[in-house]
Formats: structure tokens, C-alpha cells, sequence
């Protein structure tokens, strides 16, 4: 192990490149269904994505339009010329024997993200994003002696984001990765399923003492935030190990063994193929013209970002505000009912559906299917603001609203939750807890004010949380001549 | 030597009922019988096709129409993807492939009515000029079997010659339609690039690949160009076509510029080719045209950048042929990687290897800048000057090539063999539409006259074919 003095030596280098799948119906250049998570294998493949000779790929338009959305979302531009290109290796699950990729004119050159790690906010980079078509999916099943392919994902199209290598830390490639994954699923250009790979990491990390950066490594198929912080966090102390033992960094490509919790070497540089890169002569450039961008950034959706600017007019805390954002139904509720009620209503709805996130792992968006309109709980919300339910009262008519989506004044109704403000009949509430509790009532006569709390609560008790307690607390004072 | 009708008379002659389909497949099928010395067909579709015979005489006999080419039999270059028999590219590697699919080319002529009746010999995957590339056999040229008939679509332009059928299809990449019908004395068009969709068609390079028919006469050329073109949205390189569609009518002359292009009317032409294009020049001056000269300085290199941009091109799409899923796998292979290298070096002749090989070297990482961007630098500056020439002369005019049909092995070394396609590369680089028509003759083989127009000038290209044909007749 090695110690913090020595690790703080080092300047820590990361730059990431994350692969999104893109949420369009068919396949990047072929007809073929996109949608592979619960097809059988090999039922989603046409004659190109079999590579049959012949076969032509026809670039998908909507791809196009999903990967101007990102350019948004990455704060930048889709750039009005970019071209494809064909990568060539030998692999079972690439059909062609070349992956369809833009190498040097990509749809996106330039944005940025912003992160927040400790408090402190920091702008990372990104370099390009280009499209590019996905190679199927190779397994090769222990002790047999063939290895088997499932082409339903060969042609899935995917938005290769690179970084800036701008981040310094495991906790920022983490905040990166998780920040990418957001902004992606708030732009709906991607289903951004980490479980079903919808978003791949693959974390550069270097080390250096001075200011040269140093050799790095390629730690790729990332699919959590958390092993993207992991294995960030192995390979900085891995490689100062190495250097420490006066050792050198190889360049090289690793992989992550999710349960050993560590990376491992796959292949170095000097094993790299030369792709033999060259224009794709069967496909047209992309050239989109001013109206079309235009027309793109008119119908973005709302970003995390415009999100954030409501949470904090409505008073949420950074945390709370993530926590909102990380459930895309219930951050664009809590953002409309902002715009219809107002921010008292907004904030009292948010911490009723907030969800305390598990920030190592996506969101899961269970309150999609909940039922209650906003308009339901705007009411229920008032119903709160004008005494007539306690807070305690109003979750439980919350709980219920959600399942079942009916009137929540009925609902409290119907559960006789509604608070008592009817004097006379507190009144009498009060006159009973006095004489029950005489020593209370004394200290309360005698300026020990913390006791009345205690009367409050017995009055609330007596009337089975129907009490209004402001008025409870006002008629014990009258009855005690206070 | 069997005798066909003009393309729309038969088409017309069976859909009135004069004439049956399976008449016409039975004639087509016996040709192909009788001329099988030849070596032009690798396959027929002899069941499909008189199924599909049988069917559209039914359907006439009902009294439908069986569309613009009811009942016409063709043959396909063996690159096209047909229903009825494998579709090889005249390669080992392709052996025993049977298409799961057709070719928009092919769909697009049978709903008008065609029938495939066979697949053509080919030089292997396209690569060639004389077709004695074909890892099956050679073919003869119908006016001496002794010689070549050009290639790669040589067995296209034999098959039409013969009279096989009244017409085939065939690739041109560099000169692969034009050079058989010169060498063999049909009329080969080479269309706009897009102009028919390339999807179904075996790859050769996909920049310059383009479809074309070989026939006897322009007319029939034009009539098939017109049932085949046009957008396809399975290959998003297809470009509209005119709206006033393709036919053989002539296009009046007179006022016409047509640029005799210099480079190509140089010593090396053989003198009974230069007499041929000299009358046809002549001709085309009594037609009313004013015929100047044009120079394009960039031409020599044509070539140059052609065998670096196809090359490159060709490794690229050979790719896919590497023993996994479909065509020659080696069966002894130890692992992936001996299974790869077995499989390519069994199932590609040394044409396709060299060609791989030259491609994968101009596309490394290092000789890129060197070869490739180069070429394609030279590539868009032979566009400029085909642009300019066009502004000073409406058609250009010159041979298809140097040469008549030399004889099978003559040509040995590849180099050589690649200056055949000397005078037909500027199109497919360009893609500007080009055509090739019988000329004449010079020692009793077929001169080949080559005609280019501005891109997508493919209607005023046949209509100046034809006015030729009838100066020439």
C-alpha cells in the first residue's frame, strides 16, 4: 500500500470516453429492430447487419437528430459537416470485417459539463462525440471449443463521448460519468439503462510527478458509476506502485473484473491493429443546414441544469436536488407544479416524493406508473397550508393519492384525518387533557412554556392527530388564563 | 445465331399475346445451350425462369398486362444477388452461396415483367478486363474464340453478342461494361454514379461501382436503364432520375459541341481503332455537330488513381468474406485466426490478393497521406476538369479503348492488363455517365466508340448514342 504523502506526489490524469446507445427504433444503418434486451439471440439481424455481400448500409436519420439532441445537452452544436468512416479488424461479431465510425469529422466537436464533487464545481472538457455503429456480442461458454455471436446489437448506434482528460480524481471520473448519464437521459436520446449497457465506460488514467502526463492506461466496458470510481481508484495506485518501485507504465488496454474488484491487462500497444481508416464510400456525409439545427434546439426537452435553476428558486439544497433530478418524473412534476402553484407548493411536493438516492447507482424510475395528478397534489398540498390536515395526516393521504389517485380530500376524509378547528369541541378536548394533567398545567401557569408541548401532544392524542394543534395550543393558553 | 426483337416489341408482342414467355425462355435457354462453348454463363435459373414464364402467360391469358418487359429474358452478371441459382462473383470464396435476397437492380425488372434466365461469367469479384480472372474458366469472345472478350463483364457482353438474350446486366468499376461491349460489339452503358441502386450487388469499389445494361442497340439500353434507375432506399448513394425518363430517341445534333479528347486520340491507338473513331468523328461533323478538341491534363493519371482508390476500396469490401457465416470456410482450421487465413487464401484468386494487399498497404497508417488522400487530391481535380470540359463541349467523344479483343493469355502481367482500362477509368472517377457502341471494325473485331456526358445528363447521352448509331449504320 502506499501512503497518502507519497499518492499526493502525483498528479492524477483521467479522460473518459462513454458509449451511449442511442434510443432510435431500428438500427444505425440497417432496418433491423434496435431494442436487443429481451430478444433471443440472433433474431434482430437483417442481411447488413449479417454482412451479406451486397448489402448496403442507409444511415438512420432519427441517430442524426438524437445526436444533435446530446450536442445540446454537452452545452455545444451539432457540427453542420461530418462523415463516416470504416475501422477495419478481423472479429466474429463484426460482420463486415470494418465498424462504421466517424474518425476524423465527428457530429459533435467541443461542449462541456459541469460537475460538482466536494462542494466545489468544475467545468470538464469534451473533445468530440461521434456516431458509430456497434459490433454484435461474442461469448465463448468455459471448457467448450467454439465461442458463439449474437448479432441483435451488431449496428446498434452508439454516441462515443470523449473528455478533456480534465479530471483529477476517482470521485470526479465518478461525478463525470454520473453527470454524462443525466444530461443523456434528460436530452431522451438514450434509454441510459446502465444495467442493459445503454451507457459504457472506458477511464484513461495517468500518473505524474511532474507536469508531463503520464503513460496511460485504458480501462474499458465500464457500466457503473461506481466501478468507473473503482476502477479509477485501482489503477492511480496501482501504476504509483509501479512507478514507486521504479518501475514503467505500459501503455495498454484493461478490463475490469467487477467481483475481484480489479483491472487487468487485455492487450498492448504494440499488439493495436492499424484500422486502416477510410471514408465510408457508401454513405453520404451528414450536412445539416441552419433550419435543422435550429429546429433541433427548439424542441430540446428541459436539461438537468434548467432543473437545478427551479430546485434552488423553490429552496431545495444541492443534495435534495439531486436526489429529485435522479427521478426524471418526479423532478419534471416538482418543476410543473412550480409553475402552477408556486414554489411553497413545489417545495412541499418535493420532499413528499423525494426518494434518497443511492448516488453509486442510477436512478430507478419507479414513480412512473404512481397515479395523482399534479392539480391532486397541489390540493393536498393547500390542504396542509390551510391547517385542515396535519404533515404526519397528509403523507398517509399521500401514500394513498399515489396508489389509487383518487379525491385526496376524500381520501382524508374517508381515514377522518381531517383536523378539528371547531373550538368547542377542541375546547372540550383541552378541559379533559388539563384535568388529567394538573402538574403540566401547573408548570405551564408557572412560565415553563416547555410544557405546553407536552399538552399539545396529549390533545392531539386524545383527538387522534385530528386536533389543529396551533388552535389546541391557543385554547390550553385561554384555559390556563395565559 | 438466334435473333431477337427490339426489348419493347417483344415486351409488347407478349402482352398482346403474340408471343409467350416461355417462348422467349425456351429461346433464350437454347441459345445459351448452343453457345456453351463460349464459357459466357457460369449457372442458369432455367426452373425460376420458366416458372416465372408460366406465370406471366397465365396472367396474360387473363387478360393483365405483365408490364414494360413482359415475357423478356436477361442474364445477370453472376455479382448480381438472384433468386434460382448461386450468385458467385465468379469467386471460389462465393461457391455455393445462395441469395436470401435479390438485388434492387433485378426486383426492379422483374415486377416490369423480366425474367433472369442465367448468371454471366465474370473476372472473380469484378477484378479484370479480358473476364480471364474468373476462378471458374475463361470466356470466349463470340467473334474469335481464340480471343478475350473483355472484361470483368465479359461474359455479359458474350451472352448478348450470341444472342443469349436481348440483354444482361453488368458492373462497370473502371471500365467493366464498356470495355467487354467494345471488345465484343455491343452496346455497353455506363449511367451516372447512383443513378441504379448498388444494393444487392456484390461489392467490388463502392465509389465507382455503378450497374449497367449490355445490349444490341440503345434503344433497348435506354428502355432498361429506365426500369432499373432511380432513388433506392437501400443505398442512400441513389440519385433521382430524369423526369422525363430514358429512351432511345435521338437527339438532334446539329449545334451540339462534342470535344474530341486529346489524350485519349494519341499514337498508341491502334490504326484501325483510330479509322473507326475518325469516321465516327466525321459522322457526327455531317449530323450538324461541331466537333472541337479537349484536353484534360489530368487524364494520364486516371489510372494511377484508380489503382490506388480501388485497391483500397476492394480490401475493404472483401472484408466480410472470411469463412464465418457464409460462402468457403476452411474446414481444418485450428483456430479463428488459422480459419481467417486458411479461408481468404483458399477462396481468393490472386487477382483479389493482390488487390487486397495493394489496398491494405495505401490505407496504413503511414501511406495513407501518401496514396490514398493523393489520389483522391488528383481524384477532385480530374472532377474540375471533366467540369470545364463540359462547358466547352456538350458530349465527350473518344475510344473505349486503345484497342480490339486481344487473345486469351496475351495479356500476362497485371500492369499491363491494367492499362486496358485506360480511357474508361475518368468516368467512374468523375461519375459521369458513359457509353460504349459498336463502331465499326478494325481486322474483322468490333471497335468500341465511348461517349461521356455531364452527370446525370444520362437522357441527352442515349439520345446522342443513338443519333451516332444511326450516323454509324
Amino acid at each position: 500500500m502506499i501512503d497518502a504523502k507519497t499518492r499526493d506526489a502525483y498528479t492524477v490524469t483521467v479522460g473518459i470516453e462513454c458509449h451511449v446507445q442511442l434510443k432510435t427504433k431500428t438500427k444505425l444503418f440497417s432496418g433491423a429492430d434496435n431494442d436487443a434486451r429481451e430478444a433471443a439471440p440472433n433474431t434482430l439481424v437483417n442481411h447488413i447487419d449479417f454482412g451479406l455481400p451486397g448489402a448496403l448500409p442507409v444511415l438512420n436519420e432519427e441517430a442524426v437528430r438524437l445526436a444533435s439532441k446530446a450536442a445540446f445537452a454537452l452545452e455545444t452544436r451539432p457540427q453542420k459537416f461530418s462523415k463516416f468512416d470504416r475501422k477495419h479488424y478481423f472479429y466474429p461479431d463484426l460482420p463486415m470485417g470494418y465498424q462504421i465510425t466517424q474518425f476524423d469529422e465527428p457530429i459533435i466537436v467541443g461542449g462541456q459539463v459541469e460537475i460538482i464533487v466536494d462542494g466545489q464545481a468544475k467545468t470538464i472538457g469534451i473533445t468530440r462525440a461521434h456516431l458509430e455503429a456497434d459490433a454484435g456480442k461474442s461469448s465463448h461458454p468455459d471448457g467448450k471449443d467454439y465461442s458463439l455471436v449474437d448479432l441483435n446489437r451488431a449496428g446498434t448506434p452508439l454516441l462515443e463521448i470523449v473528455s478533456e482528460p480534465d479530471m483529477h480524481s476517482a470521485a470526479e471520473a465518478k461525478a463525470y460519468a454520473r453527470e454524462l448519464y443525466i444530461r443523456m437521459k434528460y436530452a431522451d436520446v438514450s434509454y441510459a439503462n446502465l444495467y442493459y449497457g445503454n451507457m459504457r465506460f472506458d477511464v484513461n488514467v495517468s500518473v505524474s510527478k511532474t507536469s508531463e502526463l503520464g503513460t496511460r492506461s485504458e480501462t474499458k466496458n465500464l457500466n457503473s458509476f461506481r466501478s468507473v470510481e473503482k476502477a479509477v481508484e485501482y489503477e492511480v495506485n496501482r501504476q504509483i506502485e509501479l512507478l514507486e518501485k521504479g518501475e514503467t507504465i505500459v501503455q495498454e488496454t484493461r478490463g475490469w473484473h467487477d467481483a475481484k474488484q480489479k483491472t487487468f491487462s487485455q492487450r498492448s500497444k504494440e499488439e493495436a491493429h492499424d484500422y486502416r481508416y477510410m471514408p465510408d464510400p457508401d454513405i453520404p456525409p451528414i450536412v445539416l443546414d441552419e433550419a435543422y439545427i435550429a429546429a433541433v434546439a427548439d424542441d430540446m426537452p428541459m436539461l438537468p441544469n434548467d432543473y437545478r435553476d427551479i430546485f434552488r428558486k423553490i429552496g431545495l439544497d444541492a443534495k435534495v436536488a439531486e436526489d429529485i433530478l435522479a427521478v426524471p418524473e418526479t423532478a419534471k412534476r416538482v418543476a410543473r407544479i412550480f409553475d402552477m402553484a408556486g414554489a411553497e407548493h413545489a417545495r412541499r411536493v418535493a420532499f413528499w416524493l423525494l426518494q434518497p438516492q443511492d448516488e453509486e447507482v442510477e436512478a430507478t424510475d419507479d414513480s412512473a406508473d404512481s397515479k395523482g395528478s399534479d392539480e391532486q397534489l397541489v390540493a393536498l398540498s393547500d390542504m396542509v397550508a390551510s391547517n385542515k390536515l396535519s404533515s404526519t395526516a397528509a403523507k398517509e393521504v399521500l401514500t394513498e393519492l399515489l396508489k389509487t389517485g383518487d379525491d385526496p380530500a376524500k381520501i382524508a376524509e374517508s381515514k377522518n384525518l381531517l383536523q378539528v378547528s371547531d373550538e368547542g369541541e377542541i375546547a372540550k378536548i383541552v378541559e379533559e387533557v388539563l384535568g388529567a394533567n394538573a402538574k403540566a398545567a401547573e408548570d405551564v401557569r408557572n412560565g415553563e412554556m416547555k410544557a405546553i408541548g407536552f399538552l399539545v401532544g396529549q390533545v392531539m392524542k386524545a383527538s387522534k392527530g385530528k386536533a389543529n394543534p396551533a388552535l389546541a395550543q391557543q385554547l390550553i393558553k385561554k384555559q390556563l388564563g395565559l | 445465331m438466334t435473333q431477337w426483337l427490339p426489348i419493347a416489341e417483344i415486351a409488347a408482342k407478349v402482352n398482346a399475346g403474340e408471343l409467350t414467355a416461355t417462348a422467349m425462355v425456351e429461346q433464350a435457354l437454347g441459345a445459351i445451350a448452343d453457345g456453351a462453348d463460349y464459357q459466357a454463363i457460369i449457372a442458369t435459373t432455367e426452373t425460376r425462369a420458366r416458372e416465372r414464364a408460366a406465370i406471366i402467360d397465365e396472367q396474360i391469358k387473363r387478360g393483365e398486362l405483365a408490364g414494360r418487359l413482359a415475357g423478356v429474358p436477361f442474364i445477370a452478371k453472376d455479382n448480381f444477388l438472384v433468386f434460382g441459382a448461386e450468385t458467385t462473383a465468379a469467386s471460389n470464396i462465393l461457391r455455393g452461396f445462395v441469395a436470401p435476397y435479390q438485388s434492387t437492380a433485378i426486383e426492379r425488372l422483374e415486377a416490369e415483367g423480366a425474367i433472369c434466365v442465367a448468371k454471366a461469367n465474370l473476372d472473380a469479384f469484378a477484378h479484370g478486363s479480358s473476364t480471364e480472372n474468373s476462378d471458374f474458366f475463361p470466356t470466349k469472345n463470340p467473334h474469335d474464340k481464340a480471343r478475350v472478350p473483355g472484361g470483368s463483364s465479359g461474359g455479359s457482353a458474350a451472352a448478348v453478342v450470341l444472342g443469349m438474350a436481348p440483354f444482361a446486366l453488368g458492373t462497370d468499376t473502371g471500365g467493366s461494361i464498356r470495355l467487354p461491349a467494345s471488345f465484343c460489339g455491343a452496346v455497353g452503358y455506363k449511367p451516372t454514379y447512383g443513378l441504379v441502386s448498388r444494393s444487392g450487388v456484390v461489392a467490388m469499389a463502392s465509389s465507382t461501382d455503378v450497374i449497367g445494361p449490355l445490349t444490341r442497340t440503345v434503344d433497348d439500353a435506354a428502355l432498361v436503364l429506365d426500369v432499373m434507375s432511380g432513388q433506392d432506399k437501400l443505398d442512400g448513394t441513389t440519385i433521382v432520375k430524369d423526369d422525363a425518363g430514358y429512351d432511345g430517341r435521338a437527339l438532334d445534333l446539329s449545334g451540339k459541341k462534342i470535344g474530341v479528347i486529346k489524350e485519349y486520340m494519341s499514337d498508341d491507338l491502334q490504326p484501325g481503332v483510330r479509322q473507326a473513331i475518325e469516321r465516327a468523328i466525321d459522322g457526327a461533323r455531317q449530323a450538324g455537330a461541331e466537333i472541337v478538341e479537349v484536353s484534360l491534363p489530368s487524364l494520364p493519371l486516371g489510372l494511377a488513381i484508380y489503382y490506388v482508390l480501388c485497391p483500397a476500396e476492394v480490401s475493404s469490401n472483401l472484408s466480410r468474406y472470411d469463412g464465418q457465416r457464409y460462402g468457403y470456410s476452411a474446414p481444418d482450421a485450428a483456430d479463428l485466426e488459422e480459419s481467417y487465413t486458411k479461408s481468404r487464401e483458399v477462396g481468393f484468386g490472386a487477382e483479389a490478393k493482390r488487390r487486397i494487399m495493394i489496398g491494405t498497404y495505401v490505407l496504413s497508417s503511414g501511406y495513407y497521406d501518401a496514396y490514398y488522400r493523393k489520389a483522391q487530391i488528383v481524384r477532385t481535380k480530374l472532377i474540375k476538369e471533366f467540369e470545364a470540359a463540359f462547358k466547352e463541349a456538350d458530349f465527350l467523344l473518344g475510344p473505349t479503348v486503345a484497342n480490339t479483343a486481344f487473345k486469351l493469355g496475351e495479356v500476362s502481367d497485371p500492369l499491363q492488363m491494367y492499362l486496358t482500362d485506360i480511357m474508361t477509368v475518368a468516368a467512374n472517377l468523375v461519375g459521369c455517365p458513359a457509353i460504349s457502341i459498336p463502331a465499326g471494325t478494325s481486322d474483322e473485331l468490333p471497335v468500341g466508340l465511348q461517349l461521356m456526358a455531364p452527370s446525370r445528363a444520362d437522357r441527352d447521352l442515349l439520345g446522342c448514342a443513338r443519333r451516332f448509331e444511326e450516323v454509324l449504320a
